[in-house]
């Protein structure tokens, strides 16, 4: 009975208890123990024509990393997701498997399983105890300028490093990573993690350069001129797109990413004796928008009296964050709209004026706080301020071909959210590591 | 990787009144890029504000940039606590847009506290557009007012203004630039910058002479670069993002109420980094 009911089930990922949870910055998602690892491993069937690698954009040998746990190889667990997928312990704490990976998951002897548990089990293995670094192709004496250091560019620079040429990452920010460190909240990804990923490309004598604005600092002519073969634009897409509705402007309304870099680069939690930027998190907080479940999970941990996500369709999140947001207390409103922001005689926001959808109502939610949670906007500041001339379309994204993602200029090439839209980690870096194979072709050309 | 090491390290600093620090930092590439309006953000160490300052001079020869601090809070004050030879963490620029600088015939630059140092650079770069350049300054008191000689010496007039009256005219920059106007002078620009009400007032006054008048503001900011929105402000009706789309607007069209309510966001906060900072912190921690 006890092997069979093994077999069947998932083993559960352990998690920090609720009450534990809402009070810290903590992961939540504790990653597999090494016999829970074994377990889970070991309910793989092995499929000969495995739909789970079909169903990763990256294609990343999922039965190869299994087996290899299941033998105990680690190392080389890790070192095989790493083959075709360079940030494995990101990807498999963020990444939504249950639409992908798991999705094409055939055990048909009980639960899927779950192979982003185990694929962050053996990259955290390997990240602890140090990896074998991959032999770089002899040197190319071509060199790439990488603009962002977001999952897309890390992606670029490691599979350009790997064939030999020279890298350059530029980011704008005091700390590399983009959206894994200004947005993707400590709790999900640790920032050590991010840090150790990073740390990572640079040993693959990759330069990471922080505080440089691509189109300020420096433009892409003078980059080129500077010695650059091509550029790859890795800019991501993290402009914030406001509501246009009355009252946005009031105090206590952020953005979702002005909330998010205060509490994620800026580390505002730890205020005052850590960081000295604040953030201010009061009364009942509302989320306007279907992007603003890491908010409201950041803000039951900052002390809000209530969250609760106002969106129209569906929350945007995996499906396990979704779950667990709701465990922690974050109250979900579908099919409501925001109309305006209502501001005391101070200035600051105390209610929010919203529209129910189905049936249509307008009702009053006080909020202390107010965050906009909307797409964003691709950041394309490089491609503006430059001589050469990049196409942009009209919804701001990077005009790309969309196989060899090279734009309008031949030597320059855009990938992840910058040219597809705000999308996800994984196709980042998949655009990141498509987009490195046509820049190798045009180099060596 | 030897000009890395270099980089951000504090060549030159100089007291220029209490709790009002210039340094200038090694920053080649800013130093090349760097035009009058624009701006730097730096954090002093880990753990701090990112802190926007504006441009007040720069030396692409000798890749260098230099800046004026007020030690207004924790973060500022360890900025303000580098000594030469020591190294700011982070320096990032240049970021906003450059001001408009040309031939206006007459100009009117106006500055207060510590951005009297901006007032200057610009005076300075009005002058050799050939403007006729006027000059106010204001300070809460005469021990505030930097760069007086200096502006002194290049405007064609100049006034000084301060609230308990210890220098010039006890009073107000807007009393001043209205009285002027009043007796018949005008100005093709007027440019002021400094505390949100100086900006605001000066607004007020030229607005019945339709005197184009600039302000820079000083919104609270993280990223600088278009990411966050904290700076945003309503302009002409539409929102605009102080860092990409300013720090320079045109006064008539800024909504300066909303403005100065967003710069007050984190008083509270600030006041308790402040304590903190200077050991008076009630809190274990």
């Amino acid at each position: 009975m006890q092997r069979l009911e093994v077999r069947f089930k998932q083993i559960p990922m352990p998690e920090l208890p609720v009450k534990e949870r809402i009070r810290t910055f903590n992961e939540v998602s504790l990653g597999y123990a090494e016999e829970q690892a074994l377990a889970e491993a070991a309910r793989c069937l092995q499929c000969e024509n495995p739909l789970c690698v079909q169903m990763c954009p990256l294609r990343m040998d999922v039965l190869g990393v299994v087996r290899l746990i299941r033998l105990g190889g680690y190392r080389e667990a890790a070192e095989r997701a790493r083959e075709r997928n360079c940030l494995p312990s990101i990807c498999g704490r963020v990444c939504p498997q249950e639409v992908l990976c798991v999705m094409g998951c055939r055990n048909t002897l009980g639960d899927p399983i779950n192979i982003g548990g185990l694929e962050r089990f053996v990259a955290d293995w390997e990240l602890e105890r140090g990896g074998n670094m991959p032999e770089a192709a002899p040197a190319t004496g071509k060199s790439v300028a990488v603009v962002g250091s977001g999952p897309a560019g890390l992606s670029a620079a490691t599979e350009l490093a790997r064939m030999g040429h020279h890298v350059v990452v530029f980011e704008a920010l005091h700390e590399a990573g983009g959206v894994l460190t200004y947005g993707i909240p400590e709790f999900r990804v640790p920032k050590k993690v991010v840090k150790q990923e990073v740390d990572y490309v640079g040993k693959l004598g990759v330069e990471i350069r922080t505080n440089v604005v691509v189109g300020k600092t420096i433009t892409m002519d003078e980059l080129f001129e500077g010695g650059f073969d091509s550029v790859f634009l890795g800019s991501g897409a993290g402009l914030p797109r406001l509501l246009g509705v009355p009252g946005e402007n009031l105090c206590g309304v952020y953005s979702l990413n002005e909330f998010l870099i205060r509490i994620n680069l800026m580390r505002a939690y730890r205020f005052p004796h850590m960081s000295r930027t604040p953030v201010k998190v009061q009364g009942k907080v509302a989320i306007l928008g279907a992007r603003g479940l890491d908010a409201a999970r950041c803000a039951l941990r900052l002390g809000a009296e209530e969250v609760t996500i106002f969106y129209q369709q569906k929350v945007v999140g995996r499906a396990d964050e979704i779950r667990r947001g709701a465990e922690e207390g974050v109250k979900f409103q579908p099919l409501t709209k925001p109309l305006r922001l209502v501001g005391d005689e101070k200035g600051w926001v105390k209610q929010v004026e919203l529209a129910r959808l189905e049936p249509s109502a307008k009702f009053l939610y006080d909020a202390g706080t107010a965050v906009i949670a909307n797409k964003h906007i691709p950041n394309t500041l490089a491609a503006k301020n430059t001589a050469r001339s990049i196409e942009i379309a009209k919804s701001g994204t990077i005009v790309v071909n969309p196989e060899t993602l090279v734009t309008s200029d031949e030597g320059i090439f855009a990938g992840g959210d910058v040219a597809s839209g705000a999308a996800s980690v994984i196709k980042a870096i998949e655009a990141g590591k498509r987009a490195a194979h046509s820049i190798n072709k045009y180099l060596l050309k | 990787m030897g000009l890395k090491i270099m980089e951000n390290e504090i060549v030159f600093k100089e007291m220029l009144a209490p709790e009002i620090k210039l340094i200038k930092v090694r920053a080649p590439f800013v130093a090349k890029k760097a035009r009058s309006g624009q701006f730097v953000i730096l954090r002093a160490s880990e753990g701090d504000e990112r802190i926007p300052l504006t441009l007040i001079d720069w030396d692409p020869r000798e890749g260098t940039v230099t800046l004026v601090v007020k030690e207004v809070g924790a973060s500022t004050k360890r900025l303000g606590a580098l000594e030469v030879g020591g190294r700011v963490r982070d320096l990032v620029g240049p970021l906003g847009n450059p001001g408009e600088i040309r031939s206006y015939g007459k100009v009117c630059v106006i500055g207060r506290g510590v951005a009297i140092a901006a007032a200057y650079e610009r005076a300075r770069k009005f002058r050799e557009a050939r403007n006729g350049v006027t000059v106010i300054i204001s300070a809460r008191t005469a021990g505030l007012l930097i760069y007086r000689e200096e502006l002194e010496k290049i405007s064609d007039k100049f006034y000084v203004a301060t609230d308990d009256g210890s220098e010039g005219v006890k009073g107000y920059a807007n009393d001043i630039l209205k009285n002027l106007l009043d007796s018949g002078e005008r100005f093709g620009l007027v440019y002021a910058v400094g505390a949100a009400t100086l900006m605001r007032n000066i607004s007020k006054v030229t607005k019945p002479y339709d005197i184009r008048t600039i302000v820079s503001l000083n919104s609270l900011m993280v990223d600088g670069t278009g990411l966050c929105g904290c700076c945003r402000v309503t302009v002409g009706g539409s929102p605009m993002f102080t860092c990409v789309d300013g720090p320079e607007f045109d006064a008539h069209l800024v909504d300066f109420e909303e403005f100065r309510a967003r710069i007050h966001t984190y008083d509270q906060e600030e006041k308790i980094a402040h304590q903190l900072a200077e050991g008076n912190c009630r809190c274990k921690g």
